[in-house]
């Protein structure tokens, strides 16, 4: 029985790069890469370990974006990767997450049969962590997030999973079929091999849109139909420069500082 | 609530390309065209200097929101332990609640087995009501079981807001209860406003946003919830105009516990859930608390963070001798944590915690944006870096500019002696 598994993917923009234009006070988004997000590298990579152990294993990444959201599915497909499948629409645009998810289940049901979900914790343009949970509510499938460390019994059915919390970990056994979110602790995931890179140019990458996904786009997906709308946007006002401490010594410069945090109280 | 372009007014200028975060602008021969990445951010509208770019602020239709009262806080606890963020988010209901109306309440809602012993606490920080939803299936928290109750006692007591700490448990459960309710939830949020006369407040005070639009007297009482999106680069403020309730989850440490008022009692409301064992998908096997050091960022007077700056991961045992020497909490830039040169829990940032401690000694970090997202509300921020130009000196109320493996001894040697230094430097100027 050849297990078959669904990641959860996105392109974002590196977030590290982006700087404020100091004048105009918008972001310089020029030059900033597209890069596969950080936790969903690692997603990746766990259904890559599982397809090491039972190669007959089908791995299908599926995001949602532009149509240059394939670039980052070719790079899934290199680093091994079977299939990909890109859901692409002007109808799915500015979807929050609540109708990225319809979008997103949408596409995972239309693709058919699975055993595991995998998708990252979150992605790093909107850090929002809602989307692979959502997708498990709309699917009916028991999620576990935060996973640090994944085990697959030998029935390729139950499943263990460390959970990670802020002061140590939950311990979860569940079934397959079922949906985890992947941190960055959970592995190291592999680079792209030439072999990879050369049979992923020759896989068909479909795009399907609304009317392929078989979503509403008045109720379900997009601007319209999202619950939440963004009311104002603004980039945080910059704090006041403060004073830049200098002298001849090191100690001179420590002593205007101890000097200065005693004059404001604070120790 | 779509963004346009009026084409007769567009000059071809392309200062909206420029200022959109989401590459959502394109221009076509001399005139923009707004593509599908549009969010409706309106970033642009303020941009254009002609006024070719409106918002389509759709009449947005009638629904019938008024059977929905209340704040709710998901009182989150783990073996029967209030978390500190619970007791925030009281406060911070509270002070949303009487914005609604001096009638609005807040209530905490508990979920476990044999919490109910954890509601006087919620009284005693400003809690109105507590409701208390209790189950042996419930000892330990699973996301098919909370969902479950949460779910359903919020179809039957309809609340207008509900607001769950942004930890690992709130962000497991909280997107699940919202996608269940089919109504929006805003992740990690930094600012809570009702009214808009104090959302203008806010923003006139800490932004750059331009409030001149926005009515101070209008009767809008919809949550107006305000993070922090492209790792801190922007922040959006995000409306959920149609549906009940409106959800939020705010991460620990940002809003503030009231004083706690000892004995303060209030109506408690026993909800009897509907639960079965086939109802939970997932067996808990064993919750371990980790036997590391446990870092509590979010409630230190002092923190000492190192950055890319250290060089390698022995610099953080200078950071820990200078934390120790000021009774301060070792803290990270994601650049350390990425290094492997510190465990993630250190990491203070968009992405790790965010901290508000009366002194942040920022120790080689140059203070990436999504860093300062995290710790820019420190009363006093002192940077010690070698570059001149490091934004985090944009921020720092102190700055040294030099090698840190220097300043950092000389601090830890100077620190017993600032008190006499201090008042040697009084009587100086007195003299």
């Amino acid at each position: 029985m050849a297990l078959k598994i669904i990641v959860c993917a996105k392109q974002v923009p590196d977030t590290n790069e982006i700087k404020i234009d100091p004048v105009t006070k918008t972001l310089v988004r020029e030059g900033v890469p597209s890069i596969l997000n950080h936790d969903d590298a690692n997603a990746l990579e766990e259904a890559l370990k599982i397809k090491d152990q039972y190669p007959d294993t089908h791995i299908t990444i599926v995001t949602m974006g532009p149509p240059q959201a394939k670039d980052m599915l070719i790079e899934c497909l290199a680093m091994g990767a079977d299939a990909g499948v890109l859901a692409s629409d002007r109808a799915l645009g500015g979807s929050d997450t609540w109708a990225t998810s319809n979008a997103l289940a949408a596409a995972i049901e239309k693709i058919g049969e699975y055993d595991i979900i995998f998708a990252g914790r979150q992605a790093i343009d909107g850090d929002t962590a809602q989307v692979g949970p959502q997708i498990a509510e709309k699917l009916d499938l028991p999620q576990v997030t935060y996973v640090e460390e994944f085990k697959l019994a030998d029935d390729q059915k139950t499943i263990t999973v460390k959970r990670q919390l802020e002061d140590g970990y939950e311990l979860i056994e569940l079934q397959t079929p079922c949906m985890l979110t992947a941190i960055k602790e959970l592995n190291t995931p592999r680079y792209m091999s030439v072999g990879g890179i050369f049979d992923a140019v020759k896989v068909e990458i479909p795009t399907w849109g609304a009317a392929d996904l078989g979503v509403d786009t008045d109720k379900e997906v997009g601007l319209e139909a999202s619950p939440t709308n963004v009311y104002r946007s603004f980039t945080p006002a910059p704090k006041g420069k403060g004073e830049m401490l200098s002298g001849d010594s090191e100690k001179e410069v420590v002593d205007k500082l101890l000097v200065g945090l005693k004059s404001k109280h604070v120790i | 609530m779509a963004v346009n372009v009026i084409n007769e007014k567009c000059k071809g200028c392309q200062l909206c390309v420029k200022a959109c975060p989401f590459d959502a602008i394109d221009m076509v021969g001399k005139l923009a065209v707004i593509n599908s990445k549009c969010t409706s951010c309106k970033v642009c509208v303020s941009k254009c200097p002609f006024d070719a770019i409106e918002v389509d602020e759709k009449e947005v239709e009638e629904v019938d929101l008024s059977a929905y009262k209340g704040v709710w806080v998901y009182a989150e606890q783990r073996q029967g332990k209030l978390q500190g963020v619970a007791l925030e988010l009281i406060g911070e209901g509270r002070r949303l609640a009487r914005e609604i109306s001096a009638e609005t309440k807040v209530y905490a809602v508990l979920v476990g087995d044999d919490v109910k012993g954890l509601a006087q606490e919620c009284f005693e920080y400003g809690a109105d009501g507590v409701y208390v939803i209790e189950n042996p299936l419930l000892k330990n928290f699973t996301t098919d079981g909370y969902t479950k109750v949460l779910k359903e006692a919020i179809d039957e007591y309809k609340p207008e807001i509900v607001l769950f700490g942004a930890t690992h448990i709130g962000r497991d459960l909280a997107p699940r209860v919202a996608a269940r309710l089919s109504t929006g939830l805003t992740a990690d949020c930094t600012k809570l406003d009702v009214r808009v006369s104090s959302y203008i407040d806010y923003a006139n005070k800490n932004t750059t946003l331009d409030t001149s639009t926005l009515d101070p007297n209008s009767d809008d009482t919809g949550l107006k919830q305000t993070r922090p999106a492209f790792g801190g680069n922007l922040m959006a403020t995000i409306i959920c105009p149609r549906t009940r309730p409106q959800m939020s989850t705010v991460r620990p440490g940002v809003m503030s516990k009231r004083d706690r008022h000892e004995g303060a009692t209030g109506e408690t409301i026993v909800v009897t859930p509907n639960l079965g064992d086939a109802d939970i998908r997932t067996k808990v096997l064993e919750v371990v608390k980790s036997s590391k050091e446990i870092v509590s960022l979010t409630d230190a007077d002092i923190i000492v963070s190192g950055g890319r700056g250290l060089g390698d991961a022995s610099g953080f045992e200078l950071i820990k001798e200078f934390a120790d020497k000021v009774g301060g909490v070792v803290g990270s830039s994601r650049a350390a944590v990425d290094n492997g040169w510190i465990d993630h829990s250190h990491q203070v940032g968009q992405t790790g915690t965010t901290v508000k401690p009366t002194i942040y000694f920022a120790c080689g970090i140059s203070g990436a944006i999504q860093h300062l997202a995290g710790m820019s509300s420190s009363d006093i921020i002192v940077a010690i870096n070698k570059d001149p130009d490091a934004p985090i000196f944009e921020v720092a109320d102190y700055g040294i500019v030099g090698d840190l493996y220097k300043v950092i001894p000389t601090i830890i040697s100077e620190w017993d002696g600032a008190e006499a230094l201090f008042h040697a430097t009084e009587e100086k100027q007195d003299d």
